[in-house]
């Protein structure tokens, strides 16, 4: 009895004194950073009380500090680009400069909407007409491919007839199918579309399978003791368990097909943005192809972030 | 004579691996009867986890018999639950949707939604967790994770219960909790348990028998300890009760006289 209370004392007394140690060793590094910005020489030990007193009054300029540094580099960043783009434009050329980019955006912006026949369309029909395209090619590969996937990771013979093949066509360039596209389906439009499809989907493939193969065995053993019906096995383990994979390849799958989109439609041509910096380059507008590369990149990133927001709300590891 | 629940009868197990093949288990002969609980003790890699497997159904021997109150065990059934040394809880469900998982698959057919939910409830009430059931499983703490497993398993009223080294992950004073609960809970339900663990007193303070491994590989059962101290046992009485003393003294001089030279 009397030896368990003294272990039980002496252990107390460890914890103490260990958090004492931890105490002091957690404040250091928080502070010595300020320290170090404020006054550049002088001793640490010093100055570190010192940086600890004045934190409650200096809570306010930490926040603006914080935002600092996170805009200011990004946007540092970004007139670099300008001002490079500017000093290579100063003694003319092909390339216009970022005011004269800048002049041709207001206008084009002022009305993205105006159609003037099939082949002049404001450029928010051409972006519209991509994510169409886009979205139809995307959704009919998430349709097979999520699928596929499925099957490819649970049933390993499957993947070992399949694999060879995925591994064969997966980097073949989009524009290889095009014609295929052409040939099956006559038309253009549909054409485009079967090059996104057949793009988009190996990510989809690829990652759904490997989320399957990735699942936990001991989220199955749990599905075998508990006796789990198919179904109950798909939606309470297997699904949940794959979806992070899942969306990842959705993801990549995403700027895949957003990244053909451009290529096919300079092809095909009709309306979309891939058409209209093609159609526009047959015009000589270069700026206008600049602010295409710029809507480009912007609805790219777009598309990026929205599925990250819904990759985060779904995703167990981070709820 | 009480009712046996399982029996194993010369059961051997082995792997076919890359360098040929390993010999886990031979020659096991057990019967485990209604009520009792038994502790499967042994060095690391002896195959005590692979017996425990064995009866859960979740592998197959490769000789030899093995029954469950008289029927071939073919596979896992819900009359042998487990509770798994990791937890095992599915992260993306609250711990009540946990132990419902468990309780639909084994009564969705005779009863009610509402019934149901009553007995996922009543499982979680059992292990003190009831406060917790709408948290998820990593806003809780191992040992409550642990009692989640603990209640799953309890929900689909088994016959038999197989914990393998369900408090090894936690630390002492949790576990000492856990381990009186433990009792309280196999005493008031009257249920038959199989635990693998490594630790001694858990063994002796929570089993009627000890049932100790020789070292892999074609490990087989070494002895038998009957554990004769009366229930309800107190771990505090138990640490100046000779009989206990004795226990644990037979189980190490098992592990590390007999084992350990024949290991070295």
């Amino acid at each position: 009895m009397t030896a368990g209370v003294i272990t039980d004392r002496s252990m107390a007394g460890a914890d103490a004194a260990g958090a004492k140690i931890a105490n002091p060793r957690g404040e250091v590094p928080s502070t010595a950073p300020q320290a170090m910005e404020t006054a550049q020489p002088a001793p640490a030990p010093a100055s570190t009380p010192a940086a600890a007193s004045a934190k409650p009054a200096g809570r306010s300029g930490e926040w603006l500090r914080a935002i600092g540094r996170a805009v200011i580099p990004p946007i540092a960043g970004m007139a670099l680009l300008i001002g490079l783009w500017h000093l290579a434009t100063l003694n003319g050329g092909g390339i216009p400069s970022p005011g004269k980019t800048w002049d041709a955006a207001v206008v084009l912006f002022s009305d993205p909407f105006y159609r003037e026949g099939p082949n002049d369309q404001g450029i928010g029909w051409n972006v519209l007409a991509s994510l169409e395209r886009v979205a139809i090619g995307f959704g009919i590969a998430a349709a097979v491919g999520i699928p596929a996937g499925f099957m490819l990771g649970r049933f390993a013979v499957l993947s070992q007839m399949l694999n060879p093949i995925i591994s064969l066509l997966r980097p073949v360039s989009p524009l290889a199918w095009l014609p295929i596209g052409l040939l099956v389906f006559q038309r253009a439009d549909p054409a485009a579309t079967w090059t996104i499809f057949i793009c988009s989907i190996w990510p989809m493939i690829m990652n759904t399978a490997q989320g399957v193969t990735r699942v936990p065995q001991d989220y199955l053993n749990v599905a075998r003791v508990l006796n789990l019906s198919e179904w109950k096995i798909f939606t309470r383990i297997l699904f949940p368990a794959v979806l992070p994979y899942m969306l990842t390849g959705i993801r990549l799958s995403i700027g895949t097909a957003w990244l053909v989109i451009v290529a096919a439609e300079m092809l095909t041509g009709g309306v979309g943005i891939g058409f209209w910096v093609w159609d526009e380059w047959n015009n000589l507008k270069v700026e206008h192809i600049i602010i295409a590369i710029f809507v480009i990149g912007i609805v790219g990133l777009i598309l990026e972030q929205m599925l990250m927001l819904i990759a985060r709300r779904f995703s167990y590891e981070t709820r | 004579m009480a009712k046996k629940i399982v029996q194993i009868e010369n059961v051997g197990q082995y792997f076919d691996t890359k360098n040929g093949r390993f010999v886990a288990l031979r020659d096991v002969n057990l019967d485990i009867v209604e009520g009792e609980s038994i502790a499967l003790i042994g060095h690391s890699g002896c195959g005590k986890s692979t017996l425990l497997n064995l009866i859960a159904g979740l592998t197959h021997p490769t000789s030899g018999v093995m029954l469950c109150e008289g029927r071939e065990i073919a596979g896992p059934g819900p009359e042998r639950a487990v509770v798994f040394q990791n937890h095992s809880l599915l992260p993306w469900l609250t711990c009540f949707e946990n132990v419902y998982l468990a309780v639909e698959r084994v009564f969705a057919a005779k009863e009610g939604k509402a019934r149901l939910k009553e007995r996922t409830r009543a499982a979680l009430e059992l292990v003190g967790l009831a406060h917790a059931e709408t948290k998820f499983p990593h806003e809780i703490s191992g040992g409550m994770k642990q009692r989640v497993g603990i209640a799953r398993a309890l929900s689909m009223q088994p016959r038999i219960l197989l914990m393998d080294e369900p408090f090894g992950a936690l630390d002492a004073l949790t576990r000492a909790n856990l381990q009186d609960e433990l009792m309280k809970i196999l005493a008031a339900t009257k249920a038959t348990m199989v635990m693998v663990t490594h630790d001694v007193d858990e063994a002796v303070l929570l089993s009627d028998r000890v049932v100790m491994l020789t070292n892999g590989p074609a490990a087989t059962i070494g002895e038998i300890l009957e554990v004769d101290i009366a229930r309800p046992r107190d771990r505090l009485a138990l640490a100046h009760d000779p009989h206990f003393g004795d226990c644990r003294a037979a189980i190490m001089e098992f592990l590390y006289h007999k084992q350990l030279k024949r290991a070295a």
